[in-house]
């Protein structure tokens, strides 16, 4: 018991631990983001620009797939459950929003946590073991502002043009399959679908996509610093990335939901 | 004699490392220990494993912070710098690791690139020219667009070395640069090290357990045990010394300490034992 007791206090202490060190790791990355500049340390633009193709364009095929999956899915359930009522043309207002303010924002962050994540963890792990992480240090280059901050800022701008390509293909995922079970033409339930969206509802989706894209970068830099063991540490790192970034996304984003609805 | 000896007492101090001391989880890593480094000298760092060299490497090179004590490289206080006093002090220094730590994902040019375009504002042809006659100065010409992990074990220490050399520092460190070679190319490196302290007058620290390669490189010579220093001196002064543990670690034999029974049994339950 007593042994329990105290492992739950190394757990917890652990955890206190890392909290401490995301926050500063997302301090630091905005003050190399902001101030860099002037401190002759600016971020560097190329490795942005390189991160923001590793995170965005790669991960363009999948998402668009997974949406439009998704909302196909959610048509098929929709009509089925909608059928007794009918009221099935209901469910072009149903899975507009649902996919413009939870889903599409949902599936991207677990897919970048999966696809982007894992690789920024594995990088800076291998790095770490490699004393490479050392040697910018010893060169002067702070691997926060050399590895982290242009991970965040690049995830930041990228996250949120995902979620929008997985917004409209969730919703033409929808569109397909109630063309061929109630004939509605696919023009007609996207522009349908465009009326019901509201301004809010598009700005609650793309600012999970954003708080996404902090959580999964400040996840997976963490476990990439943290990296100890060779390349089962590394192994190890990756895997605890992913599995908190997902997890870290599905309650953040319970919580948001929460709070926005209670507006 | 006499002139050369007051001449090399004259001679500034690179390195002052005072009363430096380290824990890791509640053990003394580091006790008390104090080193000077002379401008223009090569000092060699030798101990055995775990005998606490490797992190005295660290701690000179900033990478950790003393529990207490303090680290003067050129005349500077590295334990009391901040990141931007650190990063502006980091011209100074070229760094050769252990595995070479060269960054996978660049070429042999870029990684040597790195400190050039971080603290110069040279335009890319002037680093190419740079980049290029630091690979001639380490044997490497040809093999700059070459990735680290097409090199062999002795081109990556010699372009790590060429990345750590491209600013001219005035302070060089070297982690077991002969660790993994063979030993023509482990002595190529010892000459490469006594040709850049001539030619560049550089200040050298080597940390190593290769006992030919000190010997031959080193003008002084600090000896850890158990993370205390046990002996620095010369060449000549280290290898006259009647320590029982430096004779050991200078002639290969391996040293036991006498095993208290209690204390061992102990160790191995994790109880106290009573009688």
């Amino acid at each position: 018991m007593k042994q329990k007791i105290e492992q739950l206090g190394k757990r917890s202490v652990n955890a206190l631990e890392e909290l401490g060190y995301a926050v500063s790791i997302l301090y630091q990355s905005l003050y190399w983001l902001v101030l860099g500049k002037f401190q002759r340390q600016p971020v560097n633009l190329p490795l942005i620009a390189t991160q923001m193709m590793q995170i965005g364009v790669s991960a363009t095929f999948i998402v668009v797939v997974l949406c439009f999956s998704v909302g196909m899915m959610l048509a098929i359930q929709g009509l089925e459950t909608l059928k007794p009522y009918g009221a099935q043309t209901q469910v072009v207002t149903g899975i507009a929003l649902a996919v413009s303010r939870e889903f599409a924002a949902l599936i991207t962050g677990i897919i970048v946590a999966g696809r982007s994540g894992s690789a920024i963890a594995a990088r800076i792990g291998t790095m770490q073991e490699s004393q490479e992480i050392d040697a910018l240090r010893v060169i002067g280059i702070n691997p926060v502002r050399y590895l982290a901050a242009p991970a965040l800022l690049a995830m930041v701008l990228v996250m949120p043009v995902l979620t929008l390509f997985g917004m409209f293909m969730g919703m033409f995922g929808a569109s397909v399959y109630t063309f061929f079970e109630l004939g509605m033409p696919i023009e007609i339930y996207m522009s349908r679908s465009f009326e019901v969206i509201s301004l809010s509802d598009l700005l609650q989706g793309l600012s999970k996509s954003i708080l996404f894209a902090v959580l999964i970068v400040l996840v997976s830099v963490i476990n990439g610093f943290q990296v100890k063991g060779g390349a089962e540490g590394v192994g190890l790192a990756t895997t605890r990335s992913v599995v908190m970034s997902i997890s870290a996304i599905v309650i953040a984003d319970m919580l948001v939901t929460f709070f926005i609805t209670r507006l | 004699m006499t002139d050369q000896h007051t001449s090399q007492q004259d001679t500034p101090l690179a390195i002052r490392v005072s009363n430096l001391l380290t824990y890791y989880d509640g053990r003394v890593i580091l006790n008390n220990v104090s080193l000077e480094v002379k401008q223009g000298e090569i000092m060699v760092i030798m101990g055995g494993s775990g005998s606490g060299k490797s992190t005295l490497l660290r701690y000179m090179l900033g990478l950790e912070k003393p529990d207490a004590g303090h680290i003067e490289l050129l005349g500077k206080d590295i334990t009391r710098m901040n990141d931007n006093q650190l990063h502006h002090m980091m011209k100074n220094i070229g760094v050769s690791f252990q595995g070479g730590a060269l960054f996978g994902s660049m070429t042999v040019a870029e990684n040597i690139q790195l400190p050039l375009k971080e603290h110069t504002k040279l335009d890319q042809k002037t680093m190419q020219i740079m980049s290029q006659m630091k690979l001639e100065v380490v044997n490497l010409a040809g093999f700059e667009n070459l990735m680290p992990s097409q090199l062999s074990g002795g081109m990556v220490k010699r372009a790590a070395l060429a990345r750590a050399i491209v600013l001219d520092p005035r302070l060089l460190f070297f982690d077991e640069p002969s660790a993994g070679l063979d030993p023509v190319v482990s002595a190529e490196l010892d000459d490469l090290i006594l040709r850049l302290r001539d030619a560049m007058n550089m200040t050298i620290v080597v940390v190593t357990h290769e006992l030919e390669s000190a010997f031959k490189i080193a003008d002084r010579i600090t000896i850890l045990d158990k993370g205390e220093i046990l002996i620095c001196g010369t060449v000549d002064e280290v290898r006259n010394s009647d320590n029982q543990r430096i004779y050991n670690l200078l002639n290969r034999k391996p040293h036991t300490d006498a095993v208290n029974g209690d204390e061992y049994l102990q160790r191995l339950t994790g109880e106290n034992i009573e009688y």
